[in-house]
């Protein structure tokens, strides 16, 4: 373990400490306990940044599960650094700007930690880890996280409905990736991210090349909000707004689009990668711009516009992809090189406003625009930032969005120069696509600032009365804000210390050592194209913002039903009743039912089997002499179950089935295994008193039960198991070849357990994984029967979930 | 445990069970400890402690038993999943595999040279989960009218 594998795995660990803080110190905020965290982590991570600048990345490797290939191993380059560097220091950000946003008092602050450090420290995880599986695990905890802080407030019935929405889209997505990264190792024979990417010649043409790909990106799409799987992320809006700025803007959305240029140097230069990649971007782009613009709640406006960035960002991943196959490859990835700078600016403008609307929601109450307006006078301070934010997120100068935003326009026009995968025909969409989108993009930026902070002031229409918010809810945003405009006037800055290596780890194979991308990010291109659709952008974009209240009737001529959101609905519901009506086809109720399907199942397949395989024999030569006592015990257990069938009462055949147990139990003495006598002697007591309680509620034996067909089912199925068992004892016993397994466990349990109980030894050494998990079932069961019976609500539940069989 | 017509009496029962009870938790401990190297371990362990605490169960009743011994078994069975756990992940510290157990020669100052395996730790979760199991259910199923 180094250091950095406990740099992930700390937010976790102090997640742990976090309700005894807060039962401790409960005049204190519990948040200022956890800033310290991610601070000392942003630091920590800062002094990786010269060693991704010049050498390959760091690997540091932990063994989990060797013997499957599954290791805990660490690796940071260019990449992985930048999202790491993202998640702690907007974390960092983030946390303060709670401990103002969140009351003390009222909120269950203990929650809202360990939640988000479980965030924090599984997307740490995401971003840090070569190896798949790894990251399949830390992915779903992000989903899970993501899931506990959209339904904090969960006696909303607005926030559950989120939280399941994000829930389900996200791991259908998390789990599609899984089996894209079975896919992968089928092929290479690797989990590891590094050598998959070694490999990535050799797979190109294998059948499996295009299901993984296909796979892998339903994964990248639906965490990453793309058309059509976006619609969780309006929904997720109902989390605090901390949250809204950090999971659902700054970091966990943008997993997805660490995953598609994770995994590009092992797509990219195939078509599909490029044409999936590039026009489920640029369409989710024009979809989450055009939607944003008819919003009228601020976050649901925020929601939108991530969306259509994400789109953006997505887009020019797909397109600089190609890059890889041109041998002036530069000119072609200058799309990566804006992706990479967008994400960062992305995370700053698009942060900064999300907690301004946090701000304007926390001191006015609303966060509604139609309420909203003239609240310039009264929070300049919280205006000056949201202008900021607003207009580089429009892609105005002399902010880091003008500069990202051209250099988009520059990819998506260079697309045209190309002539692979049939550019020629639909290549032009992705500038006409990106053009319109931005157009949308001015729109409802403007709206985002104009309509909250100027206009007139509607006293009457707010809850609260608006003043500047406290200083320290105002801090974080203006520490993204001034990076704003920091990357604005300096971008070269982050040139060669994030954006160069992070190229470097999305396309590793176009450099030859020693070489490096050229960067010059610049503010002046001269009369380019770029320059004239910018211009064309802001002059559409005024006009239309102007003329708003004309035009916005287009967004009636949308079909009302047939949405996104209501085929998801519909599924849900159908999915629920369907399954209900399914279950309850078998589901009798009666526990003799589920007996006769155990036991069915168990004849045939066990049954089966042995006939397949014809295992069936009988061998009785090195039998054992049988003595009085066997003898004397098998009489008596024959006797216990005939006695047991026959009962009149169950008191009766509770009594005369421990007998077979106890008599059992003897055999195992006979045959010397006192491990076995001593479990089944204390299991059959305690299973006895269990059956006794248990009897209290059952009722009386009765006759009108044994009808004829009842008993020949009966007689069928235990005459099938008592066959099938014996067979199958016998033909194990005479079946046996050479060494078994015993002898091993005999001669090592105590140079490689310690122990000279070989049963015990197996248990919790050689197997203690079996063991795990049974104790872990075992304790499931116990919370199912403690549940169940405790817990009795009469169905009420069920109507509350709408899966009610109608 | 059960309301009859008939009133019981547990007289010889319930004196017996006040004694008997210790030697049976003493003899559960003792097949704990010696379950590496003899019969016994924390699954049989757990159960003869579970049979003890029945026996109590069924010579007196569960209001009084549950004065006796105020303990929310769901908690104990979660404890005891913790420990087995925690002992997994524990290897990690080592830079070994996970639930990997080792075992040695330990000198403890009044018993001497002692051996000793981290398996004991995996054990002593099963203990508990067993436990918490069994109670788990056992209560709660006698709990209910």
């Amino acid at each position: 373990m180094t250091f950095l594998h406990w740099a992930i795995l700390f937010p976790f660990l102090f997640a742990f400490m976090v309700p005894f803080l807060y039962k401790t110190f409960r005049k204190i905020h519990t948040g200022w306990f956890v800033l310290p965290l991610p601070i000392c982590l942003f630091i920590f991570f800062l002094q990786f940044l010269p060693g991704v600048k010049y050498k390959e990345g760091i690997v540091q490797t932990v063994k989990w599960i060797p013997s499957l290939g599954i290791d805990f191993a660490v690796y940071v380059d260019g990449l992985s650094l930048l999202f790491a560097l993202l998640i702690t220091g907007i974390g960092s950000l983030v946390v303060l700007y709670s401990i103002y946003y969140l009351s003390k008092e009222k909120e269950q602050l203990n929650a809202f930690y360990v939640y988000l450090l479980m965030f924090m420290g599984s997307m740490l995880g995401v971003v840090l880890t070569d190896n798949t599986i790894v990251l399949y695990t830390f992915w779903e905890i992000t989903s899970f996280s993501s899931f506990l802080l959209i339904g904090y407030w969960h006696y909303r019935e607005r926030s559950r409905y989120g939280a399941l929405k994000s829930m389900l889209i996200t791991v259908f997505g998390g789990f599609s990736m899984l089996g894209g990264f079975i896919l992968l190792y089928i092929m290479t024979g690797t989990f590891s991210i590094r050598e998959t990417i070694a490999q990535s010649s050799s797979i190109a043409d294998n059948g499996l090349f295009i299901p993984a790909l296909i796979l892998l990106l339903l994964g990248a799409f639906t965490k990453s909000a793309q058309f059509p799987f976006y619609i969780w992320l309006p929904d997720a809006m109902e989390a605090p707004t901390p949250v809204s700025a950090y999971l659902h803007s700054a970091t966990m959305v943008k997993a997805g689009i660490y995953l598609v240029a994770r995994f590009t140097p092992v797509f990219a230069g195939s078509a599909e990668w490029f044409w999936i990649v590039s026009l489920f971007g640029i369409f989710t782009l024009f979809w989450g711009s055009f939607h944003a613009v008819k919003q009228t709640d601020l976050k649901a406006m925020l929601a939108f516009s991530t969306v259509s960035q994400l789109g953006m960002i997505m887009s020019l991943l797909g397109v600089g992809s190609a890059a890889l196959l041109f041998d002036h490859f530069e000119f072609y990835s200058v799309a990566i090189l804006a992706a990479i700078f967008h994400l960062i600016n992305h995370a700053t403008f698009k942060g900064s406003l999300f907690m301004v609307a946090g701000i304007v929601d926390h001191e006015t109450g609303t966060r509604d625009i139609r309420k909203l307006g003239g609240l310039m006078s009264l929070m300049p301070i919280t205006f000056t930032i949201g202008l900021i934010g607003a207009f580089s997120m429009a892609g105005l100068p002399p902010f880091n969005g003008f500069l990202s935003k051209e250099m988009f326009f520059t990819g998506m026009i260079r697309v045209l120069n190309m002539d692979v995968f049939q550019t020629e025909t639909w290549g032009f969409l992705l500038p006409v696509l990106a053009w319109i989108g931005s157009i949308f993009t001015f729109i409802y930026s403007m709206m985002f600032v104009f309509k909250t902070f100027a206009g007139k002031l509607q006293l009457e229409n707010l809850p609260k009365k608006p003043h500047e918010a406290p200083i320290g809810m105002l801090i974080p945003p203006i520490v993204l804000a001034s990076l704003v405009v920091i990357f604005g006037f300096f971008p070269n800055l982050l040139a060669y210390s994030l954006i160069e290596p992070a190229m470097k780890s999305v396309m590793p194979s176009v450099l030859k050592d020693g070489e490096h991308f050229h960067i010059h990010i610049s503010h002046w291109h001269g009369f380019t194209a770029e320059f004239w659709m910018t211009v064309g952008v802001v002059i559409l974009g005024i006009f239309l913002y102007l003329t708003a209240s004309k035009w916005k009737r287009v967004y009636d001529l949308q079909p009302k039903r047939m949405t996104l959101n209501q085929l998801y609905d519909h599924s849900l519901k159908t999915t629920g009743k369907t399954s209900n009506r399914l279950t309850s086809f078998y589901m009798t109720g009666f526990i003799r039912d589920y007996l006769v399907y155990i036991f069915a199942f168990m004849i045939m397949a066990v049954g089966a089997t042995m006939i397949i395989k014809q295992s069936i024999s009988f061998a009785a030569d090195d039998a054992a002499p049988v003595g009085i006592y066997e003898l004397i015990l098998s009489i008596v257990m024959i006797a216990g179950s005939i006695t047991a069938v026959l009962a009149r009462s169950r008191l009766t055949a509770i009594i005369a089935l421990s007998s077979v147990g106890y008599s059992l139990a003897l055999f195992f003495v006979l045959f010397r295994a006192p491990d076995l006598a001593l479990t089944q002697l204390v299991i059959e007591t305690v299973s006895t008193a269990l059956f006794l309680l248990a009897f209290y509620f059952l009722p009386e034996l009765q006759k009108k039960d044994k009808t004829r067909r009842f008993r020949l089912v009966n007689f069928i199925i235990s005459a099938g198991v008592g066959g099938i068992v014996t067979l199958l004892a016998i033909s194990a016993s005479s079946e046996r070849t050479g060494k078994t397994i015993a002898e091993y466990f005999l001669e090592t349990s105590y140079s490689l357990g310690g122990g000279y109980n070989v049963v015990n030894v197996i248990l919790v050494d050689f197997r203690g994984f079996d063991t795990l998990f049974e104790i872990t079932v075992l304790a499931i069961a116990a919370l199912a029967v403690y549940s169940m019976i405790r817990l009795r609500t009469g169905g009420k539940d069920v109507e509350e979930n709408g899966f009610k069989n109608e | 445990m059960k309301k009859t017509g008939l009133k019981t009496n547990d007289l010889i029962l319930q004196t017996i069970t006040k004694i008997v009870l210790f030697i049976v938790i003493i003899f559960s401990f003792h097949l704990f400890f010696a379950g590496h190297n003899a019969p016994g371990g924390g699954f049989i362990g757990g159960l003869i402690t579970s049979g003890a605490i029945v026996l109590l169960l069924i010579a007196f009743d569960v209001k009084t038993v549950k004065a006796i011994l105020p303990i929310n078994y769901v908690k104990v069975a979660a404890f005891g999943l913790l420990i087995a756990i925690l002992s997994g992940i524990g290897s990690f510290l080592f830079g070994v595999p996970f639930l990997s157990h080792t075992h040695g020669h330990v000198h403890i100052p009044v018993l001497g040279d002692t051996h000793l395996a981290t398996a004991v730790i995996f054990d002593l979760g099963v203990y508990f989960v067993v436990v918490g199991v069994t109670m788990t259910i056992i209560q709660t199923i006698g709990e209910t009218e």
